[in-house]
């Protein structure tokens, strides 16, 4: 059985009189037992919208939020903390020194979720587990994030989202905030907790590079829908939606070539009340034809595993 | 020739938990045209070596040893007014939050207009054609409509090519560029960058890339200085720099830069964290003690300064 399944999953936000902005439109994904799917996609596209509805911070408009079999997606997001599904689905935020309480100590702030949803007793050894689990010095748990350092402060928003032990973790971007000199510790902490506590991982990020050696799927979303799926290794080296590729030939390595870059031309549509029977990506797209603008393409599998939404891919 | 020269240039700020010594004996040199990057983690002092070519330092900040020259002229011992006909018209700068840089209840296209009558002699009735026409050229879709927006109405992207717009209104002779692309999206960032090199190709004009993306900076720079800790450890031709990089720090960044392909276990990081610049028994060498090459004269003695090749300089005792 998944550990989640996603089947057309809206969420429309009004915005003024009668109109609707389409942050979420039609998505459905699933995420397998242990596995980890990368989610990537432009500002502003609905990824932070859709880890937001998976953890169920929002009320989806439309669409089955379904944890191993059941659907949590009709549960109040106000009352979804009084359930026993709090605790499975926990989630890192993405600037650690902006989500954690400067007035709470790197211990309180791991007691948190045990206090609130887990058993109280033997609190200091539950988070002295947590801790040690991701590498944080017992001695570090009196200080104050202001008194820890980037690295450190990520290791504590990833201790307080596994102290509970949760089977599914959603990551919004938990490196942007760092330096390069300290990602790869965190990556891999991160992965060696998917494999050690058994964990499945939806990774939210726009740094592509480090969702391809994390993950082993990858969604690409466009304007609230997703244009790409597919396995992560495959989907870099054979983007096959216009809008993956560009997506994928604008991250500089070193070495490169920006003249070897084309570069996507003007901004994306406007996400209120856009029109069903045009492209999301008609406009910026290298390869649209008339057809683009008369009929929007739906996701249709195109190789096992591998689904595209774009008539001409 | 030389368009700015930063000389032997130390600076410390006073505070009340102890002096922070932020810069140590740096040495820059930007020529006509070129595009150099300043490369480092967050607090090495890439910044705030910036804000000292334009003089914009806080006030808790001393100068201590050493000297600027931009175009001829000593911006240390400069007069405020003269530095102002320079900042602006020769050196502009482009912020890294475009959003908190722009005024959030003045339309772009007046902040434009307001930076054109401060420093150019544009008349007052082509103000606001010129600020359209600067519009235009940073390729924002729509430009008389754009004109009259607020920054909250534009995306991030737009919003900081109306940063670059103001920044090349009075065609400067020098930009410096602030993580001009942090936050952005990679698809925005090519579209950026590329704006901006093809502008300074244009215009001969000389940039300085402030980045902690070494990838970023391999691809737009032609010469690259790594700065570590307030200290320049490596200065070097962009190619030069990564194919045999000098400085144990620099090494290491490079292999802690995620590369196309690669897997998380051979991805480098950097051990420890930057030294406390507060701290009086700071070693000579401030990446000693996060380094594997460390002798015992990184300690005590002062800094050499070697020469790998031509233009590839490198302040260590044991370089690779």
């Amino acid at each position: 059985m998944n550990v989640l399944d996603c089947v057309e999953v809206k969420m429309h936000f009004p915005v003024g009189k009668r109109a609707l902005l389409h942050a979420v439109d039609d998505v459905s994904f699933s995420i397998g037992e242990g596995e980890s799917v990368g989610l990537v996609g432009e500002s502003g596209c609905g990824k932070s919208t859709l880890a937001r509805l998976i953890t169920r911070m929002l009320d989806p408009t439309a669409g089955d939020i379904i944890y191993r079999g059941r659907n949590i997606g009709f549960i109040p997001s106000r009352s979804f903390a009084g359930t026993q599904f709090r605790r499975r689905i926990q989630m890192v935020f993405q600037d650690a020194t902006d989500s954690l309480n400067p007035r709470h100590t790197a211990f309180d702030a791991i007691a948190e979720p045990v206090r609130r949803l887990g058993a109280a007793e033997n609190l200091a050894a539950q988070v002295a587990d947590a801790a040690h689990k991701v590498g944080l010095p017992e001695e570090l748990l009196p200080r104050y994030p202001h008194q820890l350092s980037g690295g450190q402060k990520a290791r504590v928003g990833i201790a307080r989202a596994i102290v509970l032990l949760p089977d599914l973790l959603v990551l919004d971007e938990p490196t942007a905030a760092l330096d390069v000199s300290v990602q790869a510790t965190i990556l891999r902490l991160l992965a060696e907790l998917k494999a050690s506590l058994g964990m499945s991982y939806l990774f939210v990020s726009h740094d592509l590079n480090v969702v391809r050696m994390l993950c082993d799927r990858v969604i690409v979303m466009y304007l609230g829908r997703i244009v790409e799926q597919g396995p992560a290794e495959e989907l870099f080296l054979r983007p096959g939606h216009p809008y993956t590729r560009a997506l994928v030939n604008a991250i500089p390595s070193i070495g490169g070539r920006p003249a070897d870059r084309e570069v996507l031309p003007g901004e994306p549509r406007s996400p209120i009340n856009p029109d069903p029977n045009v492209c999301r990506f008609f406009g910026r797209c290298p390869q649209q034809r008339e057809r683009c603008r008369k009929e929007a393409p739906l996701l249709r599998q195109v190789r096992p595993g591998v689904q595209l939404a774009c008539h001409f891919a | 020739m030389s368009l700015l020269e930063v000389r032997d240039l130390s600076l410390e700020f006073r505070t009340r938990s102890g002096t922070v010594r932020a810069l140590e004996h740096i040495n820059l040199e930007v020529v006509k045209g070129e595009t150099v990057g300043i490369v480092g983690e967050s607090g090495s002092g890439k910044s705030v070596l910036c804000f000292a070519v334009l003089r914009i330092l806080d006030a808790a900040a001393r100068i201590t040893s050493g000297s600027i020259a931009f175009a001829g002229m000593d911006v240390l011992r400069a007069s405020e007014s003269s530095l102002q006909q320079v900042r602006g018209r020769e050196i502009s700068m482009i912020f890294q939050n475009p959003r908190t840089a722009l005024n959030p209840i003045r339309r772009v296209g007046r902040q434009i207009e307001d930076v054109l009558a401060t420093h150019s002699a544009t008349l007052r009735e082509q103000l606001k054609p010129k600020a359209i026409e600067a519009l235009a050229k940073v390729r924002i879709p729509d430009p008389d409509r754009r004109y009259l927006a607020y920054p909250f109405e534009l995306s991030g992207g737009q919003c900081q090519r109306v940063m670059i717009a103001l920044a090349l209104a009075c065609d400067p002779q020098l930009l410096i560029a602030d993580e001009p692309t942090t936050g952005l999206d990679v698809t925005t960032q090519a579209a950026i960058m590329q704006l901006v090199s093809d502008l300074a190709r244009e215009r001969g004009m000389a940039t300085i890339l402030i980045t902690h993306d070494l990838a970023l900076a391999s691809e737009y720079c032609d010469r690259i200085v790594v700065m570590h800790a307030g200290h320049v450890v490596e200065t070097a031709p962009t190619a030069a720099l990564f194919r045999a990089p000098a400085h144990p720090y620099t090494a290491r960044l490079i292999a802690s830069t995620p590369a196309p392909g690669q897997s998380i276990a051979t991805l480098a990081s950097v051990p420890g964290n930057l030294p406390d610049l507060r701290r009086a028994d700071l070693p000579s060498c401030r990446f000693q003690e996060r380094c594997e090459r460390a002798l015992p004269e990184c300690v005590t003695d002062g800094l050499p300064t070697t020469i790998a090749d031509s233009g590839h300089l490198v302040r260590c005792f044991n370089p690779l």
